[in-house]
């Protein structure tokens, strides 16, 4: 019988309004006591001391690049890059070859993952093939596993396939997730249209795409009484209309990539791709805002949007280089750094971002800290002082922005699927 | 002698105004040299130059080409069409390749905004930026300096405006950079659709109405509509722009003093100007281009024989 024994660890769980300094000892994959002094015979003893256990990290929007870019990312080296970033679930996006738009996808990606100490859960496809047409077989889809619908990558933007999406969605308790993009707006364009791109000459992505489409979007949600969650949102106009529509009640959620809130547009004076993403980097304003959508709980969730990109791919001239880079292993170094140090989120606040609301939106079920429950724990060192070393990732991908950057705060280990992996 | 601070010129933008002035006071010597009976220097002798162009090319590469053989470099032309750039490779294989056969400056025109800072980060040649995309072609707006130093003396406090897609432009933008830092008033002339976002902050003014436009200015500097992107993307026919923003004799005899007029090439006539401007006796179109060889001579010098 497998135990482990986490001794002198502050433990803070959102759910159970937990916050004190404990002992927990896990049997079995299982929690089996949780408190002062505790002891334990043929355990396994971590001193956590100074260190903390909240429940474990999951992010929403990853890419894992399997099946078919597996050069760029596998479920198992995507697993271990979350594993090392503190994360013990994750939802991959269905942007892969074949795209996940059929239940032998989900089935297949399911068995990849099986036995990791991450759980892999897939988002299927909103329409067949992400070509925007005609809406995938849902309801095969859901009950295959599926976790949620998105086109990620690519907007849903025909107004009559969308309606028909969250009408048909709205059947089910997750959310239609939209890659808020317009097509016509952006055909081009490779960074935030602003003062940067008026200066570098790069073909701009206006603001307007993204402010556009939300708008659009939150009308239909409304109409349909859907169920829509906000990808990746990154503008002040985004932000301003999600808020208005959690004001109204409606069934709108959002998340925001720690990109978002840790860089803006002037990174692109560099011309290093590694700052190419889609959405791009904003504007200053947009960063203060999204770091007071998280705060005013306009954004429920911080998620990674990992999207792995070799480097022979990304090396290039910034027009032609692919949008997109890691996350996993830099999430939590990022929100501890620029949220919770900085004072923009609570500790229980950011553990709410980072697992409770995610896990939520895309149905999993609730994690608490408490004897009886299986044991699905992130550690932290909040305190910990590091720079960020793309060849330390576990990704199999190098594409950071963040290479050399100084960050505080990172996680040390994962526990789940009765599996310990603690950071190197 | 005096020495440039830049190692390569990627674009005007952070150039310093010692470094422009030192680049147009070399250009007169080296339009000295032009009118001699054998216009050739023996500057540059022992070092290889590459002219790397992804983008179709004609008066820039012959320009570069001229400056460079009239400098004594040894020359090598590389052209996409030819290349192995059809085959798949990537920029950077392209240029490490060149580079691994021992070349010392790399003269680079590419349709990829930031191609240039790019490669200059990852090699170890010089590099001069012959255009990239839509952000820098340094050496026109030097050359256009040069000329309008010939025709006005001093480029201090005066009133330039650009006219045209100043969005699209890469010769809009070095101008600004490299007029406002030599203490020129800039102006630019467009419909806003062709305006970037937020341009104003770059401490230009901005004209909608060619008549005001040519008012402000001392000098106008005629951009070329490009015919196969602009027509019906940003504005609505060649017709109305011509109309429109069109530089025609009539605007200048209506504004009844002189002004000096550029044009970057190849002109369309009829089009963003009138052929009697063109050809007229405010034009300094063919002065640029002769001045664009000297403006060439100059950088090649400057960049290609800076100490390491």
């Amino acid at each position: 019988m497998a135990s482990f024994l986490f001794k002198n660890a502050r433990m803070v769980d959102p759910v159970t309004g937990l916050d004190t300094e404990q002992d927990l000892l896990i049997v079995d994959g299982t929690i089996d006591k949780l408190g002062p002094s505790l002891s334990a015979s043929d355990s396994e003893e971590i001193d956590l001391k100074g260190k903390t256990i909240v429940p474990g990290l999951c992010d929403m929007h990853v890419h894992f690049r399997e099946p078919g870019f597996e050069h760029k990312e596998d479920i198992r080296s995507g697993a271990a890059s979350a594993a090392a970033g503190g994360f013990t679930a994750v939802a991959c996006m269905p942007n892969t070859d074949p795209p996940i738009d059929n239940a032998s996808v989900v089935a297949y990606i399911y068995e990849k993952a099986k036995g990791l100490p991450v759980d892999v859960y897939p988002i299927a496809a909103i329409t067949k093939e992400r070509k925007g047409e005609a809406i995938a077989p849902m309801v095969e889809l859901r009950k295959a596993g599926a976790v949620g619908f998105s086109d990620d990558g690519s907007p849903v933007h025909n107004t009559k396939v969308l309606r028909i999406a969250l009408e048909y969605a709205s059947m089910f308790d997750v959310p239609v997730i939209q890659h808020a993009e317009d097509p016509h707006l952006f055909t081009g364009g490779s960074m935030n249209e602003s003062i940067v791109s008026t200066e570098l000459g790069l073909p701009p992505i206006p603001r307007l795409s993204e402010d556009a489409v939300v708008a659009r979007d939150i009308m239909f949600t409304e109409y349909v009484n859907g169920r829509y969650h906000l990808a990746h949102m990154s503008t002040i106009g985004a932000a301003n209309a999600v808020r208005a529509a959690k004001e109204k009640g409606l069934h709108v959620t959002a998340e925001v990539a720690p990109h978002h809130f840790a860089l803006t547009d002037e990174a692109v004076r560099s011309y290093d791709s590694n700052v190419k993403m889609n959405p791009p980097l904003r504007t200053a304003d947009d960063v203060r805002a999204m770091k007071e959508a998280l705060r005013d709980g306009v954004a429920d969730v911080i998620a990674t949007d990992h999207a792995p990109h070799a480097g022979f791919e990304k090396e290039v001239e910034f027009v032609y280089a692919p949008f997109g880079i890691i996350g996993l292993e830099t999430a939590v170094g990022l929100s501890v750094t620029e949220l919770l140090l900085e004072q923009w989120l609570t500790l229980p606040q950011l553990i709410e971002k980072l697992s409770t609301n995610p896990r939520r939106i895309i149905g999993l079920p609730e994690l608490r800290i408490e004897e009886g429950q299986r044991a699905n724990l992130t550690l932290l060192d909040l305190a910990a002082e590091w720079t960020v070393d793309v060849h330390r990732f576990k990704s199999k991908s190098r594409n950071s922005p963040f290479h050399g950057r100084a960050l505080t705060g990172r996680a040390i280990g994962i526990f789940n699927n009765g599996q310990l992996v603690l950071a190197d | 002698m005096a020495s440039l601070h830049i190692d390569h010129l990627l674009g005007l933008q952070n150039v310093p105004k010692e470094d422009i002035t030192l680049i147009l006071d070399s250009t007169d010597t080296f339009l000295e040299i032009l009118d001699r009976p054998i216009k050739k220097v023996p500057t540059l002798q022992g070092k290889t130059v590459v002219n790397l162009f992804f983008e179709n090319s004609t008066r820039t590469r012959i320009s570069f080409e001229l400056a460079e053989r009239r400098l004594s470099a040894d020359v090598v032309n590389f052209a996409a069409g030819s290349s192995s750039v059809k085959k798949g490779e990537t920029l950077l294989d392209t240029a490490r390749n060149i580079e691994a056969m021992k070349v010392d400056i790399v003269v680079m025109r590419h349709s990829a905004a930031g191609a240039g800072h790019f490669l200059s980060k990852r090699c170890t040649s010089r590099f001069i930026n012959a255009g990239d995309g839509a952000h820098e072609h340094p050496t026109q707006a030097l050359l256009d300096m040069c000329t309008l130093r010939q025709k006005h003396g001093s480029l201090d406090g005066l009133n330039v405006c650009i006219i045209g897609d100043i969005a699209h432009s890469r010769v809009a933008r070095s101008n600004i950079y490299g007029l406002l830092t030599m203490g020129a008033d800039v102006a630019v002339c467009g419909p806003p659709s062709m305006m970037p976002y937020d341009l104003e902050k770059l401490g230009v003014r901005i004209f909608h109405d060619v008549d005001e436009a040519l008012q402000f200015s001392d000098a106008v500097n005629v951009l070329r509509i490009q015919l196969e992107r602009d027509a019906g993307a940003d504005f609505p026919t060649l017709r109305e722009y011509n109309q429109t923003f069109g530089i025609t004799r009539d605007r200048l005899d209506r504004l009844g003093r002189e002004v000096t007029v550029l044009h970057p090439g190849p002109i369309n006539r009829g089009v963003e100007i009138e052929s009697e401007v063109a050809d007229g006796p405010y034009s300094v179109i063919l002065p640029q281009v002769t001045n664009g060889v000297a403006i060439r001579m100059a950088v090649l010098y400057l960049i290609g024989t800076k100490a390491e």
